[in-house]
């Protein structure tokens, strides 16, 4: 069952070689898996250090989403009125097209890092903010009035319960955000290098395509599916070990 | 110890939850409130432990205001910290009141075995039964020695066995402890058994039309007292009676 996976994936690949080339398909139209490892390998550094870029930006923008996301659930916790005036904004900056806004946030902040990783983070922000939120209201209410008959200030009921009745939420949140951050960096090198900034995973895809060079297009296509994946399984990995160390799972 | 005078509870929707309830809960005294769901019991023990407010009357305690720790509470579920092991859950009180973990640790492996759950420190909620879960909640009520425990339901989701188990040993833990005792059941046989004093309330908007002294029953065998039966039957009568009225 564990191998079914690998084994699908291993008969898509070759069902796919074999109709690109008993069909006769360009490789400028559709590469088939073996045009793409080659592409691959005739550059490996060039496409590697491309997404050691791309993943820098994800790991700064899923740094900084927790940061930020856990920091203002925490003071929407603390605070009704702050929750008041900050949610519908947080809910707005959810539904904003980053794509829209990219452009934007790459003048005004003007480094190039700096303006990818915002935008990053604009993206994964919400998850970990929403379910961090979710589970610091979680706490069960016989628990906050057991806090309140022994005296407990606000503080301490948040250190002491609703921070850590919120660690499932907000270990949901992050596998989710882990993926967004990816697709939020991709995204802002997309418009950065439209605009003629080279950096990362993405440039290399509008410079193949520029190029025609559609099979070094998938390769760095293939590169970020399999860094998605590799977010997503981990932090995933990471959450179940979390939890099974506080006996929650 | 304390008074409940004339103390009604009306929701913001409008459900008076309470009208015009009067107690008193004396030292080391067992209480308990029986009557039917709905009829404003939780209700009534949230005003006793000041986590709410009464429209109208009073909560009188005898020499002033409880002190942060002084009143224990056991809820319907056990409702643990699931990250914490059971000594964690137990030592909780303490920790809230500013004890330090080596000052509080014998108190919490006291508190442990009094509940028979010596050994049991480092497990987790999830590991415990649920009789064991709620034995775990009761150590943390006792833990800080409170002048008195109230108590929600406590044993309503537990089966018959576990049930007898823990009555018992409530009972036993009362004795140790000396701490008065107000718990709310719907058991006839329950509050039959455990109480000094059974308060029998309506239905909503609850109000008490009875108050029955229990007779001193044996502390074995005490299920088997024909004296027991006979305050079973009396509390039945009692509320055959307010149903009528």
């Amino acid at each position: 069952m564990m191998a079914a996976p690998a084994l699908f994936g291993l008969l898509a690949l070759l069902l796919w070689e074999g109709g690109v080339r008993l069909g006769g398909v360009p490789s400028y139209v559709l590469p088939g898996p073996l045009a793409i490892g080659q592409a691959f390998a005739a550059d490996p550094a060039l496409l590697l250090e491309s997404l050691l870029s791309t993943l820098a930006v994800t790991a700064a923008a899923l740094a900084a989403s927790c940061v930020l996301g856990v920091g203002l659930a925490g003071l929407m916790a603390a605070s009704r009125l702050l929750r008041a005036a900050v949610l519908p904004w947080a809910v707005v900056l959810q539904v904003t097209p980053i794509v829209a806004i990219a452009p934007l946030i790459i003048v005004w902040v003007g480094d190039p890092f700096a303006s990818l990783v915002v935008c990053a983070t604009v993206v994964a922000f919400f998850p970990v903010f929403s379910n961090t939120a979710a589970g610091l209201a979680s706490a069960p209410a016989e628990l906050v009035d057991l806090f309140r008959l022994n005296g407990a200030g606000r503080w301490q009921t948040l250190r002491l319960l609703r921070l850590p009745a919120a660690v499932p939420g907000f270990l949901a949140g992050l596998r989710v955000s882990g993926g967004l951050a990816l697709v939020g960096a991709v995204v802002a090198e997309f418009v950065a290098g439209s605009g003629g900034f080279a950096s990362g995973l993405a440039y290399r895809i509008l410079e193949a395509g520029y190029r025609l060079q559609v099979p070094r297009m998938f390769a760095a296509l293939a590169l970020l599916s399999v860094a998605g994946i590799a977010i997503n399984a981990g932090l995933g990995a990471l959450g179940a070990w979390v939890l099974r160390r506080r006996g929650e799972a | 110890m304390l008074a409940v005078e004339h103390a009604s509870r009306r929701f913001p929707n409008g459900t008076v939850a309470l009208q015009d309830v009067s107690l008193r809960v004396g030292a080391g005294e067992v209480v308990a409130l029986l009557g039917p769901s709905g009829c404003g019991k939780s209700t009534l023990l949230r005003l006793i432990a000041g986590l709410d407010q009464p429209n109208g009357g009073a909560v009188v305690w005898q020499g002033g205001p409880p002190a942060p720790g002084s009143i224990g509470y056991v809820f319907q579920d056990a409702t643990l910290l699931p990250w914490a092991t059971a000594a964690e859950n137990v030592r909780l009180p303490l920790r809230l009141r500013g004890q330090n973990a080596a000052a509080a640790a014998p108190l919490v492996a006291a508190a442990l075995a009094r509940v028979g759950l010596a050994g049991f420190e480092r497990a987790r909620p999830r590991e415990l039964s649920g009789g064991m879960r709620m034995r775990v909640s009761i150590a943390r009520a006792l833990v800080g020695r409170p002048r008195l425990l109230l108590m929600d339901e406590p044993f309503a989701a537990l089966d018959e066995f576990t049930r007898h188990a823990l009555q018992e040993d409530l009972l036993a833990l009362q004795r140790g402890a000396g701490c008065s005792v107000v718990f709310v059941t719907h058991s006839i046989y329950e509050a039959a058994f455990l109480a000094r004093r059974i308060v029998l309330m309506s239905p909503r908007p609850g109000r008490v039309v009875d108050i029955i002294d229990a007779p001193a029953l044996p502390s074995a065998g005490r299920r088997l007292d024909p004296a027991y039966a006979a305050l079973v039957a009396r509390v039945s009568d009692a509320m055959g009676r307010a149903r009528a009225t």
